[in-house]
C-alpha cells in the first residue's frame, strides 16, 4: 500500500529481498487470489454454521415452541367452548365426530404414537402444511378429511430438523396405534400399509381413497406423510391406517395412553 | 481482508483477539436469528409433504366460477 515509489524491476526479479510493505505488480494479482480463497473459506464456513443451524438449532428452536402450542392448546380445551353449546344442537344429519375446519395455523389436536414416543407423545397437530407450521407440531392437509371423519385424514411432521417428530417412522409396524386427542374426543387409528418409496409428487396418497382416483370414500382414514431419505427430500413415505375406535374425552385416555398432564 | 481488518483494529493482539471474538459471536447470532431462519424455509432439503411442489411458494386460489 505505502511505499509505491520503490517498486521497480530490480524488486520483481527477486522477491527474497523484498521489504514486507513493497507492492509489485504480481502483488494485485496475489491480493485478489488471496481475497478470493478466504472468500471460499469464509463460504465454507458459512454452509458449515447453516448444517449446524439446520440440524442442531432448529430442534432446539422446535422442541420449545411445540412445548409451548401443546400447553396453548391443552389451555384452550380446558376453557368452556364459545358460543352456543354444542351439547344443546342436536343435529342428527351431521356426522357423530363431526368436527368443523380449524383456521389456518391453529393446533386443534394431539398426536400420541407408542412406537414413536420419544418423539410424538401429546405432538400438537395445527391446520395446514406450510413450513412454519411444520416447525410447531405436525401438519393437517387443509384439502383433507377432518379427524375421525369418512375419508383421508392426512398429516405431515418433519424426519429431520426442526424437532424431528417423525424421526423414527422406519420404526413403525403394519398394526400399530396412532392416537389423535381433540378436545372432546381420543381417535384410535390402526396401521395397516406403508410405502417408503414413493416420490413427492404423488399427490395421490392423501386422496380421500389413496391410490384410487374420484372414488367415494367409505373408510375413516389417515395418512402420515414425512420424506425420505432422513436428511434429504427426494423421496417421500406414507403410513396409512384406519379408525378403529373413538372414546369421549370424557372417558379419559384409551388403553395405551397414559397422559400426564 | 482478514489480515486487513486485524490490522485496522487498534490496541495490542489481546484487545484485537476480543475484539475479534466479540465480532465472530455478533456474526454468528445475526446469521442464527435473522439469516438462517429467512433462508431454510426456502431450501429443498426438509421437505415432507405431496402437495407442495418446492418452487411453489403459495398455492394458486381457484377461480370463482359464480
Amino acid at each position: 500500500m505505502m511505499n509505491r515509489e520503490h517498486v521497480d524491476v530490480s524488486g520483481k526479479s527477486d522477491p527474497s529481498s523484498a521489504v514486507p510493505d513493497q507492492e509489485y505488480p504480481g502483488d494485485v494479482l496475489r491480493l485478489i487470489a488471496r481475497g478470493f480463497g478466504q472468500l471460499l473459506m469464509t463460504l465454507g464456513v458459512l454452509l458449515l454454521l447453516l448444517c449446524v443451524y439446520d440440524l442442531w438449532w432448529t430442534n432446539v428452536e422446535s422442541a420449545r415452541t411445540i412445548a409451548t402450542v401443546r400447553s396453548q392448546i391443552l389451555a384452550d380445551w380446558a376453557r368452556p367452548i364459545p358460543g352456543p353449546d354444542p351439547a344443546n344442537t342436536s343435529d342428527p344429519g351431521s356426522e357423530p365426530q363431526g368436527f368443523a375446519q380449524p383456521d389456518y395455523g391453529s393446533g386443534f389436536a394431539l398426536l400420541y404414537i407408542p412406537r414413536m414416543r420419544d418423539k410424538v407423545w401429546g405432538l400438537p397437530i395445527l391446520e395446514g402444511t406450510s413450513k412454519a407450521i411444520l416447525a410447531q407440531g405436525a401438519g393437517h392437509y387443509r384439502t383433507t378429511a377432518m379427524v375421525g371423519a369418512i375419508g383421508n385424514f392426512a398429516i405431515a411432521a418433519h424426519r429431520s430438523t426442526h424437532n424431528e417428530p417423525f424421526a423414527h417412522i422406519d420404526d413403525l409396524r403394519v398394526g400399530d396405534k396412532v392416537f389423535v386427542q381433540t378436545r372432546d374426543t381420543w381417535y384410535v387409528y390402526t396401521l395397516r400399509e406403508d410405502n417408503p418409496n414413493l416420490s413427492p409428487l404423488d399427490v395421490w396418497v392423501i386422496d380421500p381413497v389413496p391410490g384410487q382416483v374420484g372414488a367415494v370414500p367409505k373408510k375413516r382414514l389417515l395418512t402420515m406423510t414425512t420424506c425420505t431419505p432422513r436428511y434429504g427430500s427426494t423421496g417421500r413415505w406414507a403410513w396409512w391406517g384406519e379408525l378403529v375406535a373413538t372414546r369421549s374425552a370424557s372417558q379419559g385416555p384409551p388403553p395405551g395412553v397414559s397422559v400426564t398432564t | 481482508m482478514y489480515a486487513w481488518f486485524w490490522r485496522t483494529l487498534p490496541g495490542r493482539w489481546p484487545g484485537k483477539l476480543l475484539a475479534t471474538l466479540a465480532a465472530l459471536g455478533v456474526v454468528i447470532a445475526i446469521l442464527f436469528v435473522v439469516v438462517f431462519p429467512w433462508l431454510e424455509p426456502k431450501l429443498p432439503f426438509n421437505d415432507v409433504t405431496v402437495d407442495e411442489p418446492i418452487y411453489v411458494v403459495t398455492p394458486t386460489p381457484a377461480p370463482s366460477l359464480s
